[in-house]
């Protein structure tokens, strides 16, 4: 018996003290993520928005573009590397050769484009470097079709203020159904003349594990932009309505939507 | 003669701006390093150049920082960003306030060594590591050693911000100068994260002199702006 409740008064002791420890975690935890502190940070995130777009409105504001001698001899697959979803995996067993990127929404002339398709356009061919939001660095060659000259065949509808990329892959498994991968731009970097749908990377067809058949380059943003395995393009007025609203997979997940500082 | 004087004087030490900068400054800091150690840990080495040599990285910690030095404390790049644009915004505009005074009410000059101050550093670290500290009219100035390290620290904070603006892809289409400034992305990274470290030592090295040459009256003075100067013993 007294065995028993010098036992209990340790437990006490020990539990007491476990769970202070992690209470004033928690209690750490909940002060500098909680959705107040979050609504206060969030207080400035217009003006640097604003401040952003502003100073990436000219066209002429191009991303540096580098020498064959700086290609990265390893460039770091990010997120998706090799995307488990049954139509991808079909589409990839058949080297996409019946996959094709559909143009939609808000514009005059839908199209539906095969890889021969894209790659028999004018295309671009760009160095440039992939900056992604971990503080990483590669450099690599990009070849693909400029968005613009995509956009300029499928003639946006006058209220077409996004173009939104839906992606073949699903980077999270959710119960609402949002993990694929989906990504928003405006038209700012849309129309700039290094945003390309890239099929190949230094030269050659692009690797699925950087996003095969196509993927996004918009040179002026971090790497999350960048949207891998392309299925499909669609302009649209507002991106409230897709994923949970805030204009692609990590945005939804707390990532900045202008991204690029 | 020198009775009137042996009575310790009080100077307003401190303008009412210097202490509201000096205090809003060490909020940001705090707020920045902490965060900013949050954002390193996504990927904790640093790299010279443009690009990341991932087997080569000249630093690496291997879990990172611990999370109780971390804004937030778990794992949470989204936030730890969040938190550190916030503070990074107030501490331009603070900064902005504070380097308007400096340069146009020329109080950039008491921070400038001149030709005596120059001549006089090996005096002036003996008289630091004896932790002798100056006192009557002397007091008044700050001695070289001081000068040359709050000058560095002050200095340290634009190119800590330039460097860190070069981290941004958007950033470096816009000001291309950026990254020739600083040797590339990745260089600007690490560059970032070596002043921040020299801003750490600043700040122990200036908590230590603060407690050791009167923390009470240090203190005062960068709260209320008034600072005691004890006189010279002359009667020896």
């Amino acid at each position: 018996m007294r065995r028993n409740a010098k036992l209990s008064r340790r437990e006490t002791l020990i539990k007491l003290i476990a769970s202070g420890g992690a209470l004033s975690l928690a209690g750490c935890d909940f002060d500098s993520r909680s959705p107040g502190v979050l609504s206060i940070l969030d207080s400035v995130e217009p003006l640097t928005r604003t401040v952003q777009r502003a100073l990436l409105a000219p066209r002429e504001a191009l991303a540096r573009e580098y020498g064959p001698q700086d290609i990265s001899s390893y460039f770091k697959p990010n997120g998706s590397t090799a995307p488990d979803d049954a139509d991808y995996q079909a589409a990839a067993a058949k080297g996409f050769a019946d996959w094709r990127l559909e143009v939609a929404g808000l514009v005059e002339n839908p199209m539906q484009l095969s890889l021969a398709d894209l790659r028999a356009l004018p295309a671009r061919s760009q160095i440039t470097r992939h900056d992604c939001v971990e503080g990483w660095s590669c450099i690599a060659q990009w070849t693909g079709v400029p968005l613009s000259s995509l956009l300029a065949k499928a003639r946006l509808k006058p209220q077409a203020r996004y173009i939104a990329l839906f992606c073949a892959d699903t980077l999270e498994e959710t119960l609402d159904g949002n993990g694929k991968y989906y990504e928003t731009i405006d038209l700012i970097d849309a129309a700039h003349p290094q945003t390309i749908l890239a099929y190949a990377m230094n030269g050659a067809p692009l690797p699925i594990e950087h996003g095969a058949p196509l993927r996004l380059r918009v040179e002026r943003q971090l790497g999350y932009k960048m949207a891998k395995y392309v299925m499909r393009i669609e302009a649209i007025d507002s991106f409230e309505a897709l994923g949970r609203g805030s204009g692609g997979f990590w945005e939804d997940r707390g990532y900045e939507w202008y991204a690029g500082i | 003669m020198e009775q009137a004087t042996n009575a310790p004087r009080v100077i307003r030490r401190h303008s009412v701006l210097t202490r509201v900068c000096h205090w809003i400054n060490a909020l940001c800091f705090f707020m920045l390093l902490m965060s900013g150690m949050q954002i390193f840990n996504a990927y904790p080495g640093l790299n010279w150049g443009q690009t990341t040599d991932f087997q080569h990285a000249f630093f690496w910690l291997d879990d990172g920082f611990p999370g109780w030095a971390t804004l937030p404390g778990i794992q949470d790049l989204a936030t730890g960003r969040r938190w550190h644009f916030f503070f990074a915004w107030l501490l331009v505009a603070n900064g902005a306030v504070y380097f308007g005074e400096l340069f146009l009410r020329r109080h950039i000059r008491d921070f400038i060594p001149d030709g005596h101050d120059w001549r006089h550093i090996p005096r002036a670290i003996i008289d630091h590591a004896r932790l002798r500290f100056p006192k009557g009219d002397e007091a008044l100035h700050y001695n070289v050693l001081q000068k040359l390290a709050y000058l560095a620290a002050i200095l340290a904070f634009p190119v800590l911000i330039l460097a860190g603006l070069t981290m941004s892809p958007g950033m470096d289409a816009r000001f291309p100068w950026l990254l020739d400034l600083f040797g590339g992305r990745q260089s600007a990274r690490s560059i970032h994260f070596l002043l921040a470290s020299f801003l750490v030592a600043f700040l122990i090295v200036h908590l230590a002199m603060v407690v050791l040459s009167g923390p009470i009256n240090n203190i005062r003075s960068m709260i209320t702006g008034r600072y005691r100067i004890e006189e010279e013993d002359h009667a020896a």
